[in-house]
């Protein structure tokens, strides 16, 4: 209610992308072209990106900060530029490959420090809190950002329904490696399956979001189909994608990229312009889809601008250490 | 050595014709005319500036292979005409390379000196492409006729030799680059071919004259 409508319109899924026109006019234009000079593997997602889905609409979310201001990017581009490693490094793999995934039937099974532990099918998950449209930023390790209008509704829906006991102080995220249907996890860039984790205090947190479509629709493969996090204030790869199991923890559970490069990858990861990744600088990001080449960069903002909703959960933690 | 005598004549006519300069330049410009194109046409994906960048790159890579590829080639097929084409080649080489750093500068960096200068002290594998792209640029700006004559042959030669280290540096660079998600298949492509060109004029030197001198005598014999 507090921050429903701050005299602004925003804009409804339906408006946000003119999809038609996309799916349309991308398949036609200079594939060819684009083929000729970058190879194929690179030109062929441009021409299939944006694939139709079933709808799936959410209610404008009552959140307070759910609803950014900022230009959706165009479904287009969210839905060809992905990092999803169990598909492939290069950020065209994912549109290009993960059709292989199979996002139905689905089960997420929750276990761990919870009174009533038990395996939620996805149709139940769809049915166990009313759908929200949140328009996020995301902004990934990387120095690149979107904002994306996803749908789902708050994690801590699902984690109130299993009753976490007094020990459950932190919470991990598995996520699906099958050989079968994922050609990426043949890399060992990193250890399989993709693990992440949350505080519980963060897990809980109404911005983070259990989400299960975007732009209206139910989540496209690559996008982490049938169901992953998004937690807008930390870096991409926190949010994990084609979740099957959620563990309530006492220890602060292992998560992928720590595993990989701890030096670089912390298991807060917050997104944060005065804390550098060693090999590059977090000050600035280039948002995708908005305005052309010459663009300036934007300045990125502490905890990606939701510092007024999280920032108590870190007051006076050293985020320099604690990265 | 591996054409006849009758098709090495008509390959050397080939190279030779008037008209394979021109057209060979026009084709090392058509990756740059295709990138434009989808520029405009918005067929370069959700992020054209890195798409740009690492083209140039690739592109660079290319060429460099290319006109590494130019004195083993003639040396294996006798085709004494190719060297017409070197220095063509290797002017597009730091043509490409000049594009890929002017790319990176301007679209990632907004041609902030400031921030260029940090960026290339803080990321390696920035620092050994920005190592490459300047000793590319002194040998682009010492290959015409009146450098050599300057330099004096031998100096001259000694100097393009830098060359093998700009190979090393940009396959360095593109390692480098890749490491963070170790994708190494592209790299290893271009260091396998990087690696023959290289090892070739190595064994050449090295070995190479004394086996076929060996292998004369034989024949003489024969």
């Amino acid at each position: 209610m507090l921050l429903k409508d701050r005299g602004f319109v925003h804009p409804i899924a339906s408006e946000i992308t003119p999809q038609a026109v996309f799916n349309a006019r991308r398949r036609w234009l200079a594939t060819a072209a684009a083929m000729a000079v970058l190879g194929p593997r690179a030109a062929w997602p441009q021409a299939n990106a944006a694939a139709k889905s079933a709808a799936l609409p959410g209610a404008r979310s009552a959140v307070p900060g759910a609803l950014t201001m900022d230009k959706p990017t165009p479904l287009a581009d969210a839905s060809s530029y992905n990092n999803f490693y169990e598909f492939g490094t290069d950020k065209s793999d994912p549109a290009r490959e993960a059709h292989t995934l199979k996002a139905r039937p689905w089960t997420v099974s929750i276990e761990g420090e919870v009174k009533k532990p038990g395996t939620f099918g996805i149709d139940e998950l769809l049915k166990l809190a009313p759908m929200e449209e949140r328009i996020y930023r995301l902004r990934c390790v990387e120095g690149w950002s979107m904002v994306i209008p996803w749908v789902g509704y708050s994690l801590s829906e699902l984690i109130r329904k299993v009753e976490p006991t007094g020990n459950a102080k932190y919470v991990q995220f598995v996520t699906l490696a099958d050989r079968a249907q994922m050609p990426g996890l043949k890399s060992s860039v990193l250890e399989w399956p993709y693990l992440e984790g949350l505080r519980i205090d963060e897990a809980m947190h109404p911005l983070t979001l259990l989400t299960f479509g975007m732009y209206g629709q139910v989540l496209p493969n690559q996008n982490g189909a049938p169901l992953r996090l998004v937690v807008p204030w930390k870096y991409g790869f926190k949010s994990g994608k084609s979740l099957v199991k959620i563990r309530l923890v006492e220890q602060q559970p292992a998560t992928s990229w720590s595993l990989a490069a701890p030096q670089e990858y912390g298991f807060y990861s917050n997104v944060n312009p005065k804390v550098d990744h060693p090999r590059w600088s977090q000050a600035t990001e280039r948002r995708i889809g908005e305005g052309d080449l010459f663009a300036k960069k934007r300045p990125t903002l502490m905890f990606n601008g939701y510092e007024t909703q999280v920032g108590s959960l870190y007051a006076g933690m050293d985020l320099k250490k604690w990265f | 050595m591996v054409l006849s005598s009758v098709t090495r004549a008509s390959a050397q006519s080939i190279v030779q014709h008037p008209a394979t300069k021109p057209v060979l330049f026009v084709a090392a410009l058509l990756p740059p005319t295709l990138l434009v194109i989808g520029l405009v046409n918005h067929t370069l994906g959700a992020n054209p500036a890195e798409t740009l960048i690492r083209s140039l790159g690739d592109w660079t890579l290319r060429f460099l292979c290319l006109t590494l590829a130019i004195t083993p080639l003639r040396q294996w097929t006798g085709l004494s005409a190719l060297a017409r084409l070197r220095r063509m080649l290797g002017l597009f080489t730091a043509f490409y390379a000049a594009m890929h750093f002017s790319a990176y500068a301007v679209f990632d960096m907004g041609l902030v000196w400031s921030d260029i200068v940090r960026d290339v002290a803080k990321r390696p594998f920035i620092l050994v492409g920005t190592a490459a792209f300047l000793l590319m640029l002194l040998l682009a700006a010492t290959s015409f006729n009146r450098a050599i004559k300057w330099l004096g042959a031998a100096r001259w030669q000694r100097l393009h030799r830098a060359v093998y280290g700009i190979a090393l540096l940009a396959i360095l660079h593109f390692f480098w680059m890749r490491a963070g998600k170790r994708n190494f298949g592209e790299v290893a492509i271009y260091a396998t071919i990087v690696a023959v060109l290289l090892g070739w004029r190595l064994y050449k030197e090295n070995w190479g004259t004394r086996y076929f001198m060996k292998l004369g005598s034989h024949s003489a014999k024969g």
